[in-house]
């Protein structure tokens, strides 16, 4: 029980921690954002390390083998495809040549890199 | 706890830790790659001090380790080849395939605990609750995610599927689903009854997502991404792992505020969505009238909106759906590049829900090139609506419609665009066909309006070369 109530914790913490951190990212990265987090739920590979490490059955290792490979399909490419995603919004030169449309501030603010 | 226990735990905490600040630093551009990077540090020491204690604590035979490599390569390879190659267009039904191996994978880690179990000791409770719960909630992420994976695709209809009966079947299957993880809790060393959860849930996912239209197949992908999360969750219930309850709880949680800020920028409940609710379907029932609007269109040729953009000072792209069925985003930056050259201001105003995928417009344009800083989000778009010459639209519908503004109709309320503010709008798409909520758009008829009917790539293409006309080189 004491182990029970120690995950749940945990559980609702993290729970917490993700409804803070993800309310604050602005719609133009949801899509890499999800791919991220998506990356993140291939965390299951450890699981499937640890299912690997007590199988002593053929269906215990039939369900290794799938959930090892589901797993690794979703951690590697989870991660290699946000990484292609977020390579995209980060290789452009700072500002473009076309000052904004309207803005006084534009003209006396020094570019900051 | 042994110490070597605690240090293990204490490595999941500092992988915990770095998943956080990864998904924090995502919320800048300039930071995102590092944030990804910095997740996935988190998820090596993760997955390394998992296999060092699975080698020392409990040893194994060499068989368990030898599917687990074979697996794990053949889902590494599948996983980056298919993320290496992947068109970005096509990223929405990459994500729903990661879901649905994620999910799949939780429950056949829950499922393989359950059969260690089977010949020994009973499971107690605390294990075999969330082996029951990650079994129904990992087969309902694995088929309902290949199914929406499918629809987006456009491999399965993205019309909403129903036949006679079909929600009868559905309380069936979870009924069926429910009542047998009950039975495999009680007797807890009877395989049946798990296979039979496995089984109705797989039913149930599949009949879950068949009846949903395929606009509304994003709210789907992210709901089923919180799901993912949440059989990773319980999976580190079944096995005992904090790394799998606290990555799991945060991808939950993620996909849930994802998942309602979609379905309010479109206007629609959640429940709405998944019972299938408006919309559904409407798109061709509402084509006759169509017949009458047409005498009131003012048509354009390629020639006419490169006219117009030429002689603008401040242009506004508003990219929707058809650029990126079309994969127009680098004829669309290109055009933009070209008036830019000559000195106009082009901007681009981006729907949180443009897409099919929120934010999916932001990277189409980033892989074209186009800069961040011209990619202006709802607010600061509709302040510069106001000083804008010529709106150009390119293959969307209802994220502008000025109806939404008014009560009584399916788009009352939604954040819109306010393209009907600039002085004069260009509205590129194939057909006088409404979007997914089946209403007409008044913006179409307005006299301020042209409507250039064209494919967003080759209408596109037409009005560069057309623009270069008029524009020396």
């Amino acid at each position: 029980m004491e182990a029970l109530y120690s995950n749940l914790a945990i559980f609702v913490l993290s729970l917490l921690v993700g409804v803070e951190v993800i309310g604050k990212i602005p719609s133009t990265l949801h899509t890499p954002m999800m791919s991220g987090s998506n990356a993140i739920h291939g965390v299951v590979i450890a699981g499937a390390v640890a299912t690997a490490s007590v199988a002593n059955s053929p269906l215990g290792y039939v369900l290794t083998f799938i959930a090892a490979a589901l797993a690794a399909a979703n951690v590697f490419g989870g991660y290699v495809v946000t990484d292609r995603m977020l390579q995209m919004f980060t290789r452009h030169a700072p500002a473009p040549a076309v000052t904004a449309p309207a803005a006084p501030v534009a003209a006396n603010s020094k570019d900051p890199s | 706890m042994t110490l070597f226990a605690f240090v293990i735990g204490v490595i999941y905490l500092a992988a915990a830790t770095l998943f956080v600040v990864g998904l924090h630093l995502m919320r800048l551009p300039s930071t995102a790659r590092r944030g990804n990077l910095i997740s996935a540090g988190g998820m090596v020491i993760a997955v390394a001090a998992t296999i060092v204690f699975s080698l020392i604590n409990s040893g194994g035979s060499w068989i368990g380790w030898l599917a687990l490599v074979l697996g794990a390569a053949g889902g590494a390879a599948f996983g980056i080849i298919r993320a290496r190659t992947v068109k970005m267009t096509d990223i929405p039904q990459l994500v729903s395939i990661f879901n649905a191996v994620g999910g799949g994978a939780a429950a056949a880690v829950a499922f393989a605990d359950f059969v260690l179990h089977t010949s020994g000791a009973r499971l107690d409770l605390t294990s075999s609750i969330p082996i029951v719960l990650d079994v129904v909630i990992g087969s309902v992420t694995f088929s309902g995610s290949l199914i929406a994976a499918g629809k987006l695709q456009g491999i399965i209809s993205g019309s909403p599927i129903t036949f006679p009966g079909a929600r009868i079947v559905n309380v069936v299957a979870i009924g069926v689903a429910l009542a047998a993880g009950v039975f495999a809790i009680v007797i807890g060393d009877n395989i049946l009854f798990l296979v039979v959860v496995l089984v109705a849930s797989l039913l149930f996912g599949v009949l879950m997502v068949l009846p949903i239209g395929g606009a509304d197949a994003p709210v789907i992908v992210s709901l089923l991404n919180a799901f993912t999360g949440l059989a990773v969750a319980m999976a580190g219930f079944a096995i005992n792992n904090q790394a799998l309850i606290i990555a799991g709880a945060l991808v939950g949680a993620a996909g849930t505020i994802l998942t309602l800020q979609m379905a309010k920028a479109m206007n629609r409940s959640v429940l709405a969505i998944v019972l299938g609710g408006f919309g559904t379907g409407d798109s061709t029932s509402s084509a006759p009238a169509d017949a009458q609007d047409l005498a009131d269109v003012h048509e354009l040729t390629a020639d006419d909106v490169a006219v117009q953009l030429a002689y603008a000072q401040h242009v506004m792209i508003v990219p929707g759906y058809g650029l990126a069925a079309a994969q127009a985003q680098h004829e669309v930056a290109e055009l933009a590049k070209l008036l830019m050259a000559h000195g106009i201001d082009v901007k681009y105003a981006i729907h949180p829900v443009a897409g099919r995928m929120p934010g999916q417009m932001n990277v189409l344009l980033a892989e074209a090139n186009v800069p961040y800083e011209q990619m202006l989000q709802l607010d600061a778009a509709n302040v510069a609506f106001d000083n804008c010459d010529v709106a150009l639209v390119v293959g969307a519908n209802d994220v502008y419609n000025p109806d939404a503004r008014k009560p009584g109709n399916p788009v009352s309320g939604m954040p819109i665009l306010d393209v009907d503010h600039a002085k004069s709008v260009v509205i590129l798409k194939r057909s006088m066909r409404p979007g997914y909520s089946g209403i007409s758009n008044p913006l179409f008829t307005d006299p301020k309006t042209g409507m250039f009917f064209a494919d967003a790539k080759k209408g596109l293409a037409d009005i560069t070369a057309a623009v270069k006309e008029y524009v020396p080189a």
